[in-house]
């Protein structure tokens, strides 16, 4: 530790401080322009300039890059500092009269006109400085040194590598960041390729998916992370206090054994880009359900207020049922949960811009469940408009300005029996329900059927709702069709409870059906015991002799049929059963 | 054609636990026209279905015989039904040197969820061992001593 002085106060310092960290810690303000807390100090725009007592008089020093010497005594706020700063600002003004950082610094420093005028002056508000601060954090702490400085003395310039669009960059904005005079502008397409005013999604590289999450910890996005760009930035690590942060996490793969599973892998939403008459991913400001939920979410990225791609309320409003539903060309079901949501929106939108008109297009209005027609009367009492329709196409309204950024409907209005053209300026499709796109995938994991609708079948629709062929094998929510919260919630707490009574009992019941090999009749021909699916026939030398192992053995009969000795009987499915079955179905004509 | 002039087939179906017959059962629930001359008898797997059970059939005056199952990769045992496939194969060559016409056995795959699937093959089968009329068998496969399976297997 050093002692230092600073204004007349003393200050201990670890060794290597700069006076600029001193001061700080001690609330004395320095002004700075070049100087960033995360970058090297740098030293070149003098702006920090400050007075050290020396035994002959005083040296004028920058604070930002001169460290603490033992029993330095500092001065800040002398005539001599403030004429020092004035006249760097001055010169800084002669070449950059507009720049609103200068300007403002001139203010707090009591320079009124400048006295000098560069003949390379540049009027432009966002003219560069030469702080460099853009190029040395693409160096310094993204790691990507993606642009430089090229010339020198008056001529110098901030550009990327032979004046071209740099490969090295990776777009992470760091140099837009810190520049002190927007010379730099980040525009960026998000890398999810959407307009970066109005992402739906995370737009930093680090983030907590959703305040709910379970666990509540950030996460890490590798495709927006400049680390696994450059290897470098790392600056959450720096300051996380707790040294949670660590890049090198990998997914891994953990087994458990268990012996019971339930599968609720749910649902997806239907792609409505397909439909392409609804212009989804086409048009700006048509949104699909989920898009709609996010931004009615109080925490979802406008705060739950309903807003077009301009940040402006819509005026009107048109939602669109069974999006890909009921419709021969996509799913024929109904997805069952659209008609009450597509009222949840009209009625939320309603209450959060009571000026805008919303209309409702609905083939046929499906509220079947406990208090749900009851909320479809409140919503038309509430005043909104609901259209007996299919909706045949969305359109740009036209291209006068006054049209601009305005949609058509286009719909036969069955109720009235006439054609409509209704203008709105947002659209939201309500989406249709539809398997996980890996729900093959999921289905042959776990020897599961499929009904024709893709989703997981159960084992009997009215019987045993929530079991399925497999044994042990139980599923719950949309993974098993389209249903709504209650719904998924009443089959699930059904499965969890079939599962805890098989816990409950400790023994498993397995089928009676099961093969068994008479020894007297085997010949130890092992045919049957490549064949077992399960490998339960296992071979005995001593005896020359096949026995199955029953605990091992599902009874699918395969072995049953195959032995040509005819050794093996199948339980419950034995040859004379099955003869005597054949002779009763052929008994009557 | 008068009402007792025209053949009714008699045809055996077997069918798989988990594919075919849950499909089967949906026909019915569902409340599709499958043809009632499919007599269904249900196995845990097409793989159970033991050559010698279709030629009994025969013998016993079945027409025809369907053996279904579940498509190829969706047997509850895994691997059931790519057995059957290749007994059938074999088994319509022994039918053919029995002179047993070898369309009078089918086989085919059946899911869960394909009642209607089961309905339409029930009812084409059924027309088609009618276009072919009634079995006639030869006195070989009537009084065929390799049949006799009790006495081997009792
Ligand atoms: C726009 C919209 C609005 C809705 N509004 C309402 C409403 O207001 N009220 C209401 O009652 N219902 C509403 N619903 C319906 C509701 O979303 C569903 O009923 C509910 O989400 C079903 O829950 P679930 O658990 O079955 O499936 P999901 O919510 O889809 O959950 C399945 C989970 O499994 C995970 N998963 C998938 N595959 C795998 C795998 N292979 N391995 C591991 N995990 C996997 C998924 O990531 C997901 O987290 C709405 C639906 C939509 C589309
Ligand atoms: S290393 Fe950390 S701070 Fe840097 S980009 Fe990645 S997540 Fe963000
Ligand atoms: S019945 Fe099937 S599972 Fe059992 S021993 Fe025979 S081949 Fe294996
Ligand atoms: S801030 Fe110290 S020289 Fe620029
Ligand atoms: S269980 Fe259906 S064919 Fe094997």
């Amino acid at each position: 530790m050093i002692t230092v002085n600073i204004n007349g106060v003393e200050r201990q310092v670890p060794e290597g401080t700069t006076i600029l960290q001193a001061a700080r810690a001690l609330d004395v303000s320095i002004p700075t322009l070049c100087y960033h807390p995360w970058l090297k100090p740098f030293g070149a725009c003098r702006i920090c300039t400050v007075q050290v007592q020396r035994p002959r008089g005083y040296e004028l020093l920058t604070a930002c890059n001169t460290p603490c010497e033992e029993g330095m005594v500092i001065r800040t706020d002398t005539d001599n500092v403030r004429q020092a700063r004035r006249v760097v600002l001055e010169l800084m003004l002669a070449r950059w009269p507009n720049v609103p950082v200068l300007q403002q610094l001139a203010a707090e420093l009591g320079v009124e006109k400048p006295r000098f005028r560069s003949e390379f002056c540049d009027e432009d508000p966002e003219a560069c400085i030469l702080c460099l601060r853009c190029v040395r954090i693409c160096e310094e702490v993204v790691g990507a040194s993606a642009i430089g400085y090229e010339d020198r003395g008056i001529k110098r310039r901030v550009v990327t590598p032979f004046n071209r669009e740099s490969e090295a960059c990776v777009a992470c904005g760091a140099c837009a960041q810190v520049c002190l005079t927007h010379h730099i502008k980040f525009e960026p397409e998000d890398y999810r390729g959407k307009p970066p005013e109005f992402l739906l999604g995370p737009n930093t590289a680090i983030f907590i998916p959703t305040p709910q999450a379970v666990p509540k910890v950030p996460r890490i996005d590798p495709e927006a992370c400049i680390h696994f760009k450059t290897n470098g930035c790392q600056k959450c690590v720096e300051v996380c206090e707790a040294k949670a942060v660590n890049h090198e996490m990998t997914d891994q793969e953990i087994e458990i054994e268990v012996g019971q599973i339930l599968l609720a892998t749910g649902y997806e939403l239907f792609d409505a880009s397909v439909m392409s008459q609804y212009g989804y991913g086409r048009l700006d400001n048509v949104y699909s359900a989920l898009d709609i939920e996010r931004m009615l979410n109080a925490t979802g990225p406008t705060g739950g207020r309903v807003l077009l791609k301009n940040g402006q309320p819509p005026r009107a409003v048109a939602i669109i049922h069974c999006v890909g539903s009921r419709d021969e060309n996509y799913q024929r079901y109904c997805s069952r949960v659209c008609c009450m949501y597509a009222l949840k929106f009209a009625h939320l939108i309603k209450e959060r811009c009571p000026e805008a008109e919303v209309y409702d297009f609905y083939i046929d209005m499906r509220a079947f469940g406990k208090g749900y027609e009851e909320f479809y009367s409140r919503v038309l009492h509430e005043g909104t408009n609901v259209i007996r329709g299919k909706v045949a196409e969305v359109v740009q309204a036209g291209w006068s300005k006054q049209d601009e950024g305005t949609l058509l409907v286009r719909c036969e209005d069955t109720l009235i029996g006439r054609f409509r053209e209704i203008p709105v300026d947002m659209v939201i499709l309500c989406n249709a329900i539809v398997p996980q796109r890996d729900a093959e995938r999921v289905a042959r994991l776990f020897g599961l059927s499929r009904s024709p609708d893709g989703f997981f079948l159960e084992r009997h629709p009215k019987l045993d709702p929530v079991a399925t062929s497999t044994d042990g094998l139980f599923v719950a929510g949309c993974a098993q069709g389209p249903k709504d919260i209650p719904d998924s919630v009443a089959q699930a707490s059904a499965a969890a409870a079939r599962m805890l009574a098989t816990i409950a009992k400790g023994v498993v019941e397995i089928d009676p059906v099961r093969a068994e090999i008479n020894e007297e009749f085997c010949s130890g021909c092992r045919v049957c015991n490549a064949l077992c699916p399960y490998s339960a026939i296992e071979y005995l030398a001593d005896k020359n002799v096949s026995r199955v192992n029953s605990a091992l053995c599902k009874g699918c009969g395969t072995c049953v049929a195959a032995c040509p000795a005819g050794a093996i009987t199948g339980y419950g499915f034995n040859d004379r059963q099955i003869q005597a079955e054949l002779e009763g179905l052929l008994a009557v004509r | 054609m008068k009402e007792q002039e025209r053949f009714e087939p008699r045809i055996i179906g077997f069918l798989c636990n988990w594919c075919a017959y849950t499909g089967a059962d949906l026909a019915g629930v569902s409340r599709m026209k499958s043809a009632p001359n499919v007599r269904v008898l249900r196995l845990m797997c097409s793989g159970r279905v033991d050559p010698t059970f279709v030629l009994r059939a025969f013998q016993l005056g079945a027409d025809g015989v369907l053996v279904a199952g579940c498509h190829p990769g969706d047997c509850h045992y895994q691997e059931g039904n790519y057995k059957a496939l290749r007994r059938t194969l074999l088994l319509k060559r022994v039918l053919r040197q029995f002179g047993i016409d070898e369309r009078r056995l089918r086989l085919e795959w059946i899911s869960a969820s394909e009642g209607e699937k089961f309905a339409r093959v029930a009812n084409e089968f059924t027309e088609e061992i009618r276009a072919l009329g009634p079995l006639e068998l030869t006195a070989a496969l009537e009084t065929g001593p390799a049949l006799e399976l009790e006495e081997v297997r009792a």
